[in-house]
């Protein structure tokens, strides 16, 4: 059972990893990116428990703040970018 | 009593893995930004909710279950925060949403 879980939350990583290739914006990407770090989370819980080692579960609780770190901070880069190429434009 | 824990935990597991399959599906297939967003945050707090209700169950009364239950508080709080910030900078990226304007 954990193995067909596991097997859905892979399948699941590549359907993301298609969309983060596909595009079209860079919006888009970052969505997918936040979306594969959940299931990423996921993935190592499901695997400490299939493995019968929970100490998995401490990297997967760091894990969750990294993720949501990281898409905050590309967003942060994203929108000053922006607005200093439109301070430029002007 | 063991096997209800058991039975209970594998409904909770397989439907988040139906949830996370969904979303991944949505994610694929939807025509715009904010549609795909949408599917993004159903797998984010049904999906990923219910696998780890599910893992809680079968980790029964013991420190596994604390920390499954702090990833639970924290995915709660933060999945809802992320998806909002990407739909605000979107916005104000001047992403333009799909709009149906025919007439009704």
């Amino acid at each position: 059972m954990f193995v067909t879980v596991s097997a859905v939350i892979l399948v699941a990583i590549a359907m993301g990893l298609v969309r983060a290739f596909r595009g079209p914006t860079l919006y888009d990407r970052v969505m997918a990116a936040n979306m594969i770090g959940t299931l990423t989370v996921l993935m190592v819980s499901v695997l400490g428990f299939m493995a019968g080692r929970p100490e998995f579960l401490d990297i997967a609780l760091v894990y969750v703040l990294i993720s949501f770190v990281s898409t905050i901070a590309v967003l942060r880069v994203v929108a000053t970018r922006d607005r200093t190429t439109r301070a430029g434009e002007e | 009593m063991d096997s209800v824990l058991d039975v209970l935990s594998w409904i909770c597991l397989s439907g988040g893995a139906i949830f996370l399959l969904v979303g991944a599906i949505g994610v694929l297939r939807f025509p715009d930004f904010y549609t795909r967003l949408h599917a993004v945050s159903v797998c984010d707090t049904m999906g990923a909710g219910l696998v780890l209700v599910g893992l809680m169950l079968q980790g029964g009364l013991s420190l596994v279950t604390v920390k499954l239950l702090l990833m639970f508080y924290f995915m709660i709080f933060t999945g809802p925060t992320a998806v909002h910030a990407l739909a605000q900078a979107a916005l104000q990226g001047k992403l333009e949403p799909v709009v149906d304007d025919r007439e009704p």
